[in-house]
């Protein structure tokens, strides 16, 4: 496929981070994915738990959708019945969080390496074998990329992470 | 707002028992359908119904196309239902096309006992995920609770805002369940409310965009079929054009000067200059659908847009709006219509009538019928007052561009999913809803073999229908584009027929076969005589005749194809 094909098939995406607060009900998920998915848009990030009332979840999500699209795209999920509040959150002062474990390589020779680094990036061990340790992560998504991409060297062998979730700062309302 | 229902004689009610009584509670006087065994406890409850009448088709796609039909002629919510699996699958068409149009039907399925639900039991389809993306809403009803709940908001949502369809999806053994009457008597909060009253400073920023416009015009959709009068106000005090769009067939009387009749692919030359020459564009309830606009960066490359929409996501979608007014668009024109200085349109008006003098709506008569020969016929005989139903394909588009509307819902079409096979059970839908109006169904020969079946229920029901049929022997408008894109390579598009008229007897329907002119208008005038069952007469047509005006697909009106 020429660069121009390319180009005309993939519009130009911006990752966008969305807060959204919706019914805690069975295929919710289901409406807002089939969303994006309908629209060629992918799902970067997700995340999802029941806030303070048990009847409302809140939904952090990270999309790569086409700068064009956006505006429409958040009247679309306005429209779901089961969607409260939608909110394009990417520009906002917030704060932000994701969670990961990385379990790493890592025999005696080099393990205070690994451990070092993790220090470093404030990332705590959980689990520690011959072989292996296992850290835990938390922080703001390129954080965890950054530690991630230090430990690649002594061979990654899973990673779990929970997608980013942001609230704005002080009292304005996500 | 729905009343909630209150029952003193007994403390519980089957669950079936809850949906036929808050039916009959919110105004339901019908339901199309067919029974199974998912949906036994509901037929037994519609047994007893006093104030619904249910009406058996032969087919569920009936059931919603007709259901369709209904609220389209009336703008009640047309209800139609379905057992589990295939019954609920069949009406997924029906439900496609009534979204795409924002038509209110409220579609009631049976579904497997819970117990049974995803083990892949006998009649089993998961409705609620096949028709997630063609539904405003749906629901499956897990809690009897709910019930109650489920079966009030989701008539209230086929209504509210942008009309839609709504599915409720009920287990069997939810249908048996025992509810506690009280449960009705709950005040049905809705948890959606739509916004109606438009920004009064956009309507005055819409209203001065108007005074000083030069050439507008007002782009009419399915929206403004219930704004018809403060947009004639509009139109007619202030002599701006308009141009009605397939779904807005009716809105405005296309027998008025001002109007330029449809607009896109197959719309009059005249509107689609005049629309692509403005500088001013009032959308009303008009989606700027690909068939309309064609290539979008060439549509209208004058134009400020004005765009009224009682869906905010419209807005934007298709085309940027300089004055966007998300609202109902009968309270935002009866705010906006006084506020409008009449603009000078002296040259406007010269230039639109030079267009629509040099390029009229024209066919040429041949040796054998012509279809718009037909269609200006049945618009002769019927004085322009018929409810006119089409199928999809070139007779749509001619009925279209010949049969000249007056009156909101006077033009019932599937517009928006083009859905072959829709317009002789929407037309018995329409008659339902209709019973002393003339309807009339103009259909094509393909279209109509597709639910043709439903003939015996129009006769069963004394349905006085007029069914007309533009008997070309082809999917013709398939046949056009293979004729013009496809170097005439015409590929599986010739139809061998029956003879529709002898089907219509073995029905017991009225049949009649027009081959000649000599023949046309007496066998009209026959089938406007008949008033207890319904007719079909077979037009055969010219095969080879094509619809125009045409602007090929993803093309601009620089490429509009005028005619042969």
């Amino acid at each position: 496929m020429s660069e121009a094909l390319a180009a005309a098939a993939q519009p130009a995406s911006e990752r966008r981070m969305l807060s959204l607060v919706v019914d805690n009900a069975p295929g919710v998920l289901m409406r807002i994915s089939a969303l994006f998915r309908r629209r060629g848009i992918n799902i970067h990030s997700l995340a999802v738990s029941v806030t303070e009332d048990p009847k409302i979840s809140r939904i952090t999500m990270v999309v790569d959708c086409p700068a064009a699209r956006m505006d429409v795209v958040l009247r679309q999920l306005r429209k779901l019945i089961e969607v409260h509040w939608v909110r394009d959150i990417t520009d906002a002062k917030r704060t932000e969080r994701e969670l990961a474990l990385v379990k790493v390589n890592a025999s005696p020779e080099v393990r205070h390496e690994v451990l070092e680094a993790a220090r470093v990036f404030r990332a705590r061990p959980v689990d520690l074998t011959e072989r292996t340790v296992t850290l835990e992560v938390t922080g703001g998504s390129e954080k965890i990329d950054a530690l991630i991409d230090v430990l690649r060297q002594y061979g990654i062998r899973e990673v779990v992470r929970t997608g980013a979730i942001a609230l704005l700062r002080g009292t304005a309302v996500t | 707002m729905a009343k909630t229902m209150v029952d003193r004689t007994t403390r519980t009610l089957k669950g079936a028992e809850v949906v036929v009584r808050l039916l009959e509670e919110l105004g339901v006087r019908w339901i199309f359908g067919i029974p199974g065994g998912a949906s036994l406890p509901l037929y037994d409850a519609l047994y007893d119904a006093r104030g619904i009448q249910h009406v058996l088709v032969r087919h569920e796609q009936v059931a919603a196309h007709a259901a369709t039909g209904y609220a389209r002629a009336s703008g009640e919510v047309g209800v139609c239902t379905a057992t589990s699996g295939p019954g609920a699958t069949n009406l997924v068409t029906g439900l496609a096309d009534a979204f795409m149009d924002s038509v209110p039907v409220l579609a009631i399925t049976g579904q497997v006992v819970r117990p049974n639900i995803g083990t892949d039991a006998f009649q089993e389809a998961d409705v609620t995920a096949i028709t997630m993306p063609v539904t405003k809403h749906n629901y499956l009803v897990m809690d009897p609770a709910e019930l109650p709940r489920a079966v009030q908001e989701a008539y209230y949502l086929c209504r509210a805002g942008r009309p839609g369809p709504v599915l409720v999806d009920i287990p069997r053994d939810v249908l048996q369940a025992e509810i506690p009457s009280e449960l009705l008597r709950v005040p049905f909060e809705p948890r959606y409310q739509p916004v109606l009253d438009g920004d009064p400073a956009r309507i005055a920023e819409a209203a001065e965009a108007i005074s000083l416009s030069r050439r507008p015009i007002l782009y009419v959709g399915g929206g403004a079929q219930g704004a018809s009068e403060p947009l004639a106000r509009l139109a007619r005090r202030c002599r701006i054009p308009v141009t009605v769009t397939l779904m807005g067939k009716g809105a405005f009387d296309e027998t008025d000067p001002l109007c330029l009749g449809m607009l896109g692919m197959h719309g009059t030359a005249y509107a689609n200059y005049a629309i692509n020459e403005a500088d001013l564009v009032i959308a009303v309830g008009a989606r700027f659908d690909d068939r309309v606009t064609g290539r979008l960066k060439d549509f209208c490359p004058h134009a400020r847009f004005i765009h009224i929409d009682i869906d905010p996501s419209e807005i934007g979608k298709n085309k940027p709006a300089h004055i966007p007014i998300v609202g109902d668009a009968r309270r935002v024109l009866e705010a906006l219509e006084p506020l409008v200085q009449p603009p000078d349109v002296e040259a406007w008006w010269r230039q639109i009538e030079e267009w629509r003098t040099r390029y009229p709506l024209r066919w040429r008569p041949g040796r054998m019928l012509k279809p718009q020969q037909v269609i200006e016929a049945i618009y002769q005989a019927t004085r322009g007052e018929a409810l006119v139903v089409t199928d999809v394909g070139q007779h749509q588009m001619w009925a279209a561009q010949y049969y000249k509307c007056r009156r909101p819902r006077q033009f019932i079409t599937s517009g928006g999913l083009g859905a072959m096979g829709f317009g002789f059970p929407a037309a018995m839908g329409a008659q339902f809803a209709r019973p002393d109006d003339l309807v009339v169904a103009i259909v094509g020969d393909g279209g109509f073999q597709m639910t043709l079946q439903d003939l015996i229920t129009a006769v069963e029901w004394r349905l006085p229908l007029k069914i007309y049929v533009i008997n070309n022997g082809a999917h013709g408008m398939v046949r056009q584009w293979q004729q013009l894109f496809y170097n005439e390579r015409y590929s599986h598009v010739f139809l061998r027929n029956p003879d529709f008229a002898r089907v219509a007897e073995a029905f017991g329907a009225v049949g009649i076969r027009v081959e000649a002119e000599e023949e046309m208008h007496a066998a009209i005038q026959r089938s406007l005589e008949v008033r207890d069952r319904p007719v079909v007469v077979d037009f055969i047509v010219d095969p080879e005749e094509n619809c125009y005006p045409m602007i090929p697909s993803g093309q601009s009106v620089k490429e509009m194809i005028l005619g042969e």
